[in-house]
């Protein structure tokens, strides 16, 4: 994400002819030329709005990801957990708002003490209506949301509601924002050391999606696998998602909002909101294209759930580069991440046997390391491949680094305090039955017979 | 009185009751089953594991008969259900010891008809 670009001068010519045009034809009832100044604060006023309008509808973008996440991984999982998936991916978006709302916001963008930002909680102090706060709030908001629910997929199916709500809070009230002021914070009135360093994530590989993958990590390796997951030699076993229509369309919705994630991130209305969507889409291609061809190669099948992975992980692969590599980097940046995610998810699966039965960790994790570390190959200013030297790919390195330690640190902490207290997993029997009628006493699909005795 | 249960492959279902109508056997339950048997499994995979269904999706067929349509209902499952491949399935007939219709009352071979 970056500032407004004020010195991208080719729009403002064309929008200053139209001005002239308008301000013209007033000036033509007067017989008398408007004043340059009074044209130039038109035009300034109507790209102002025209910002908050693209931002705007990028955020509701972003918001509909939620749905995406919640058809993901209730078509990965079980048909006797999809209401505790959808009340996990509502809760933790209207947990994450409020404590976003409150707290977080100004833990990431007020003014900073150089750890974290401690002014603009609530808003306070910025008047209601036009301010620009305002929309940057909404849009900030939803992307704090989707750091949080990306951890619902990897702790699926085990988890108890009311810790899972627990650790909803903390994300969206510390840990995220704490990160991402560090990365972010001088979008506003903050600072942050990684942007002092020149890192570069532009719209969140490792600012919101890392932090949510290495959550997931910690939260699915303080949980454990699922019953049944591992045979007694330690070999793991399938466990089938009920739906794979549904978690195809979630991957679509993904895919949409993701036009609002990376175009939106420029907060600006030019010619690079269409720039960042060819990037963003060729990558997210090239991630389902690769994971494709892995999965067929690999494991002898087009796996249709990894190949839905493979079009996340491009997608998460090319958030961070995406204003600053060419489209063709943009394809390799997609297939290595589409490639690197099947790989991953078959590593976690039967190397560190760690259940993750959407393959969040995979998805958001790792490939948001890849993508973040690409940033420092492909930069066409600073990246490796581009002359760049090895600068920039270290500071990429540095957040990396910083947003494992941070996140996953954090994560142990977090889930392991939970597990301590309220209690992190439910009960075997509960388990077995099925969380919807342990947690929630209803079902997903009441009415239906359903065959299974998973 | 007997029950005839026949167990056939799903896709062959239209074919049996078309047969069985023909032999003017009209009265029958249906529900999915899952079974194994000579057919043997098939392998799948979910996310690089690859697993064993051996439990193969099947219909079976309950038909309550009168000993004169016994041979006409069975020969009609046979026509309509044989492909000559393994998983073709199988008809077991057990005697029926009463059958009593719930709306009038009536029993044993009316209440079948």
């Amino acid at each position: 994400m970056k500032k407004l670009r004020k010195n991208r001068r080719i729009s403002h010519v064309v929008w200053l002819c139209m001005g002239v045009l308008l301000v013209g034809a007033a000036a033509a009832v007067a017989d008398e030329p408007a004043p340059v100044g009074e044209i130039e604060a038109a035009v300034e006023g109507l790209q102002m709005n025209m910002n908050i309008l693209w931002t705007c509808i990028a955020a509701f973008l972003v918001f509909f990801m939620q749905a995406g996440f919640a058809m993901v991984e209730s078509g990965f999982t079980r048909a006797k957990n999809a209401v505790n998936i959808i009340m996990k991916n509502l809760m933790d978006f209207s947990v994450g708002s409020l404590a976003f709302f409150l707290v977080g916001f100004g833990l990431m963008f007020g003014a900073t003490n150089g750890l974290f930002g401690t002014t603009l909680f609530g808003l306070s102090g910025v008047e209601p209506g036009e301010d620009w706060n305002w929309t940057f709030l909404i849009f900030q908001t939803v992307f704090a949301a989707t750091a949080a629910t990306i951890v619902s997929g990897a702790m699926a199916e085990r988890t108890k509601f009311v810790g899972y709500l627990v650790y909803s809070f903390f994300i969206t009230l510390l840990i995220y924002p704490i990160f991402g002021s560090w990365a972010w914070g001088s979008l506003l009135d903050g600072d942050g050391w990684l942007e002092g360093l020149g890192f570069l994530d532009f719209a969140g590989s490792t600012v919101v999606h890392s932090v949510g993958g290495w959550l997931a990590l910690a939260g699915a390796i303080i949980l454990g696998p699922r019953l049944g997951k591992y045979g007694p030699d330690g070999k793991p076993k399938a466990i089938l998602g009920h739906n794979m229509p549904l978690a195809s369309l979630g991957v679509f919705i993904l895919w949409f909002g993701w036009f609002g994630f990376n175009p939106g991130s420029t907060t600006y209305a030019d010619g690079w909101i269409g720039y960042i969507a060819v990037t963003t889409n060729l990558a997210a291609a090239g991630g389902a294209v690769a994971a494709t061809a892995t999965s067929w190669i690999l494991l002898k099948k087009p796996d249709g759930s990894m190949a839905l992975n493979g079009a996340l992980a491009g997608l998460v692969s090319i958030t961070a580069p995406c204003d600053g590599v060419t489209p063709l980097s943009a394809i390799l940046i997609g297939l290595v991440g589409g490639a690197l995610v099947v790989v991953s998810v078959i590593f976690i699966d039967r190397v560190l046997k760690v259940d993750d039965p959407c393959g969040a960790v995979s998805v958001h994790g790792v490939c948001g390391a890849w993508g973040t570390l690409s940033a420092g190959l492909f930069n066409m200013d600073t990246g490796l491949f581009y002359g760049g030297g090895l600068g920039q790919l270290g500071v990429q390195a540095v957040g990396v680094l910083a947003a494992f330690a941070w996140a996953f640190g954090l994560g142990l902490v977090l889930f392991w305090t939970i597990s301590k207290t309220v209690g992190l997993r439910v009960s075997p029997e509960e388990e077995m039955k099925g969380l919807d009628i342990g947690e929630h006493g209803m079902e997903a699909y009441s009415g239906f017979q359903i065959f299974s005795n998973m | 009185m007997k029950l005839i249960i026949a167990y056939i492959q799903p896709h062959k279902l239209d074919d049996v009751k078309k047969a069985l109508t023909e032999a003017k056997v009209s009265k029958m339950s249906v529900t999915n089953s899952l079974g194994c048997g000579e057919q043997m499994g098939y392998e799948e995979s979910y996310r690089g594991i690859r697993f064993e269904v051996n439990l193969l999706k099947k219909v079976r067929l309950e038909i309550a008969v009168n000993e004169d349509y016994l041979q006409h209902a069975v020969d009609a499952i046979i026509a309509g259900a044989r492909t000559g491949e393994i998983g073709d399935g199988k008809i077991f007939i057990l005697d029926l010891a009463d059958c009593i219709r719930i709306r009038t009352g009536a029993h044993g071979v009316k209440a079948i008809g």
